[in-house]
């Protein structure tokens, strides 16, 4: 058997199930390892105690030959979730203090089917962000280095310390959010598997909002089969969400080695962007050649508006945003700063509360949403967000899934990050036009850069359709064979 | 009813619109499912979402919905199958989301209107723009500890119909009696208990003054008036204000202003560096509220009678004067008692009892007829013992009084007092024959010709009776035997 630490998901249940492994043993390893892997600041509170109380009630079920999908399994919560009794931060000091009396509908189902939770992971302030540079609680760090360059490099963002967590052995799972790439791009900067599943699967009551017609849990893993575990465990219509969609879970691990045979894929033309490394495109292209090696035919296919994606998501995310986060004025909870009167109060509480980049985007926000402005940005946005959609209908009419780059870069330094906002936007490219449109995408890791950093393909399927996602995620994997480790640890 | 206003430079014309803000008859709020009952400790009807808890998100009460609708078919206004809810964003501390939920450009009713009754007894026609639905906010208090404010959120995220009349009224009585007019409304469908003192009803109305006949001009909005009173004195205040404004050669700003009640001005609620934008957009956490024809339909055939219906029936069947009519259905408690005490009985007789005596005690003892110590049966009661000639009309007016103040039923009454009328030819012979014997000089002049005398006869054999004498028994015999 190897480290505990070091199983997959489904793995660990096989030896839970055949009694080789407690819960209470893989849970007290989990803890070593994140005592062990603290210099990553992948998680902002860690729980240890109500993990092994969750390990042992689980162990206890497990013998009364009760087992939930993801009995006894630790994994770790991204800091968005509302978790009872356990600080929740969202990563920002805003949230100072705050201890949810209620456990978001996700975790619930989670823990419901036997889940251990580790602790709470580090994140973007409030999930904006593309490098886990914006947290109050400082950056989370990629466990990855390049050869030969020991300097720190960043997770990605904003699910960058779920990713950490995942990639250096400190949680066999975790859940992320992902509103415009927060679960793929920092799982393809830290080489694991990262499932943003179709908007509405899974209920977003209890999670920190950013940008609610965009935000979307999902899992993240260090397999595709992982995924889909975790998947099936989280998802499902929850009647306190009215986005969330009212459709049956399917077993999303069924039909996962089904294979791509007779699978149309498009390949759409304009992800080949300028200024993206030669060695992403050549990634790209030995992805399509897998499928087609599987059985499977690439479809060239145009996705027209993709270039209008970023500029939009930069109005709609932002516009929500300034709304979503005006409830945290210093009035209920969190930070307040005393001040004379109630404006000094609410200006001193969020100026000292909010950090730099969520200033900037709730002013974009006010800003797009104000008198005078909706129309030219809010609703053209709105617009170009159809037409977006539009799109990728358009070519569910030739294909069954769509593969591109995950990322337009490796992981970057965390002392040299991009130099302005637009630059570290930048790095959504590939990821945002699939939050626009609603659909599914998984980010599987395929291969390494030439100083042996980790690379990400992505699978993007119709709505509804994570099964066929993950089987195409799952034959990528397979052909990868990525088994490559990460040095930071 | 329309009033003008005497200016320096010659005559003024009202414009008024009304924004009356309704809560919703509900158990539940509109978007949690916290309890809306009115008069609990502070902060005990608070679920998270209606405090804007991190993660919290609204679903919609469908029975709020269902009440919106019922009141929009009651003004005759048309329900839009797909409406939308949007954010409307300011900071206040009894906001807790930083946002009111509430419905923009697509509002849940279009159009509509009702009539109101003028005093001259004709009626107008008051267009009703629209009708949507928003939450409400919490409360602020300021007078609980000198150093901080303290907010109850009770009331946060309970549901309001908000009604938004053209600016059709023309004079503050008018915009009073629309106002009635729509809270009687109101509580006929059961959609607002209309209750101004418990915040029920809130109105803020739009003032501007226009020459007559000229284009409509600048308005101004007082917002947060919580009586008739108050509502018809800031329309004059501002109106005056306006004119003021006017004829000095300035012009008016659209602002928004309140009423300062004891000052008796309106003054600017905010200054214009602190005006707000809003910022209005749909609500990402609500997809659109699609409501399904049929449904709409069962709502429309389960709509209870409507004021304006049972007036008019009130009239055609019953035969009672517009007058009379209108007062009884001007709340539907007073029209369900009439009716019940009207059940197999002379119509106008009972609405002649309900108006004039039971209404008069009523209001001397500053009740409500669901308070009344008399019941409907127990007045129906009464009017049989008149019907049937057991007492006299007179009579039945002082056992009513008994009634009111003891609750007793009026045969107990008439029993207990002795005051069954006396019909008996021979008691009443006898009664006249004292009368005579004592007043034997005027019958001398009666049968003289001084008939104009026999008045005075018959209110002699009354008293002499204790007023119990049966009238028209008491003339006939009198007649007979002064004659004689």
């Amino acid at each position: 058997m190897s480290e505990p630490t070091d199983l997959t998901i489904a793995e660990a249940r096989d030896l839970l199930a055949a009694g080789e492994l407690s819960s209470r043993e893989l849970t007290e390893a989990q803890i070593g390892a994140m005592e062990a892997g603290r210099g990553l600041n992948a998680y902002i509170t860690e729980t240890p105690e109500i993990a092994l109380d969750m390990a042992e009630a689980s162990d206890r079920r497990r013998s009364g030959g009760e087992a939930g999908k993801l009995e006894g399994i630790p994994v770790a919560i991204k800091d968005l979730f509302c978790t009872r009794g356990v600080p929740t931060t969202a990563g920002s000091r805003i949230l100072d203090g705050f201890v949810p009396f209620y456990e978001s509908t996700v975790t619930a189902n989670m823990f419901a089917e036997g889940a251990v939770m580790l602790g709470k992971t580090n994140l973007d302030e409030f999930a904006m962000g593309s490098a886990n540079l914006t947290s109050y609680y400082g950056a989370a760090i990629n466990p990855w280095r390049a050869r030969g360059d020991d300097r720190e490099r960043v997770p990605g963002g904003s699910s960058g310390g779920s990713a950490s967590a995942v990639a250096g052995r400190m949680a066999l799972g975790a859940t992320g959010t992902d509103t415009g790439g927060s679960i793929r791009q920092p799982a393809a900067f830290c080489g694991v598997v990262g499932l943003k599943p179709t908007y509405g699967r899974c209920s977003r009551w209890g999670v920190v909002a950013f940008a609610s017609s965009l935000d979307q849990a999902g899992p993240m893993a260090r397999s595709v089969r992982d995924a889909a575990i975790m998947l099936g465990a989280m998802a499902g219509h929850d009647p306190r969400d009215s986005t969330s969609a009212d459709m049956p879970v399917p077993d999303f691990e069924e039909d996962i080695d089904a294979g791509v045979k007779g699978m149309r894929i498009g390949i759409p033309r304009e992800y080949r962007v300028d200024g993206v490394p030669g060695e992403i495109e050549a990634l790209w292209r030995r992805g399509v050649r897998w499928l087609e090696e599987q059985g499977a035919a690439a479809v060239e296919i145009g996705l027209p508006h993709t270039k209008y994606a970023l500029p939009a998501y930069y109005v709609v995310a932002p516009a929500e945003a300034s709304s979503n986060l005006a409830r945290y004025d210093g009035v209920k909870y969190g930070l307040r700063v005393e001040s004379d009167d109630l404006t000094a109060m609410y200006e001193q509480t969020r100026a000292q509360g909010f950090g730099a980049e969520v200033k900037r985007r709730v002013l974009i926000g006010a800003y797009v949403l104000s008198a005078g402005y909706y129309d030219a940005y809010y609703l053209k946005a709105q617009k170009v967000r159809a037409r977006i959609a539009d799109d990728f209908r358009e070519a569910w009419r030739t294909v069954d899934a769509i593969l591109t780059p995950a990322t337009p870069s490796a992981a970057f330094r965390a002392d040299d990050p991009p130099a302005d906002p637009v630059a570290m936007y930048l790095n959504d490219i590939f990821t945002v036009p699939v939050n626009l449109a609603g659909l599914p995408g998984l980010s599987v890791p395929a291969g390494l850069t030439h100083d042996g950093l980790p690379l990400g393909l992505q699978v993007v399927g119709k709505a509804f359709d994570e099964a066929t996602v993950l089987r195409v995620g799952r034959a990528i994997e397979a052909a990868a064979g990525f088994d490559a480790r990460p040095a930071g640890r | 009813m329309a009033a003008t206003i005497e200016g320096a430079t010659g005559v003024w014309e009202y414009a008024i619109g009304l924004e009356v803000h309704a809560q919703i008859v509900s158990n539940a709020k509109l978007f949690s499912g916290a309890s809306t009952a009115f008069g609990a400790e502070p902060n005990a009807n608070v679920s998270p979402i209606d405090a804007g808890m991190p993660g919290m998100l609204p679903v919609i009460n469908m029975a709020c919905i269902e009440q919106a609708v019922k009141t929009g078919l009651a003004i005759d206004g048309a329900v839009n199958a797909h409406s939308v809810f949007d954010r409307k964003n300011y900071f206040y501390p009894d906001l807790p989301q930083g946002y009111q939920i509430s419905q923009y450009k697509q509002p849940v009713v279009s159009g509509g209107h009702l009539e109101i009754e003028l005093e001259d007894g004709g009626t107008r026609r008051i267009g009703v723009e629209r009708l949507h639905v928003e939450q409400d906010a919490g409360k602020s208090l300021h007078d609980r500890d000198p150093s901080s404010s303290h907010v109850d959120l009770n009331r946060s995220g309970v549901g309001l119909m908000e009604i938004v009349s053209h600016p059709d009224l023309r004079s503050p009585e008018e915009a009073a009696t629309y106002v009635r007019k729509l809270r009687t409304i109101l509580r006929y469908a059961g959609t607002c208990d209309g209750n101004m003192q418990e915040g029920s009803l809130r109105v803020d109305v739009n003032v501007s003054v226009r020459r007559p006949g000229g284009a409509l001009g600048v308005r101004c909005e007082i917002k947060n008036l919580n009586s008739i009173r108050f509502l018809r004195r800031a329309i004059e205040v501002e109106a005056s204000r306006q004119v003021g404004v006017l004829e000095a050669g300035g012009e008016i700003e659209q602002e928004t202003r309140l009423f300062d009640v004891g000052r008796n001005v309106t003054r600017p609620m905010r200054g214009k560096e602190e005006a707000h934008d809003y910022r209005y957009f749909p609500d990402p956490d609500l997809p659109p509220l699609r409501l399904d024809r049929a449904w709409i339909d069962r709502i429309a055939a389960s709509m209870p009678e409507l004021p304006d219906a049972r007036r008019a029936r009130f009239m055609r069947d019953y035969g009672l004067s517009a007058y009379d009519a209108g007062v009884l259905v001007a709340e539907k408690e007073n029209a369900d008692f009439y009716e019940a005490a009207a059940e197999g009985r002379d119509k106008k007789l009972a609405a002649n009892w309900v108006i004039s005596e039971l209404f008069g005690q009523l209001n001397k003892a500053g009740r409500t007829v669901d308070e009344s110590p008399v019941g409907a049966a127990a007045l129906g009661e009464l009017i049989d013992l008149v019907a049937d000639g057991a007492i006299s009309g007179r009579i039945a007016k002082d056992v009513f009084a008994w009634m009111f103040e003891t609750g007793k039923g009026a045969a107990a009454i008439v029993e207990e007092k002795g005051l069954r009328q006396v019909t008996d030819a021979g008691a009443i012979g006898a009664e006249i024959d004292g009368v005579m014997e004592r007043e034997a000089a005027k019958v001398a002049e009666y049968r003289a010709g001084k008939h104009k005398l026999f008045g005075f006869f018959v209110g002699q054999v009354m008293r002499a009776s204790g007023g119990k004498a049966n009238p028209k028994a008491v003339n006939d015999i009198l007649r007979a035997k002064l004659g004689g």
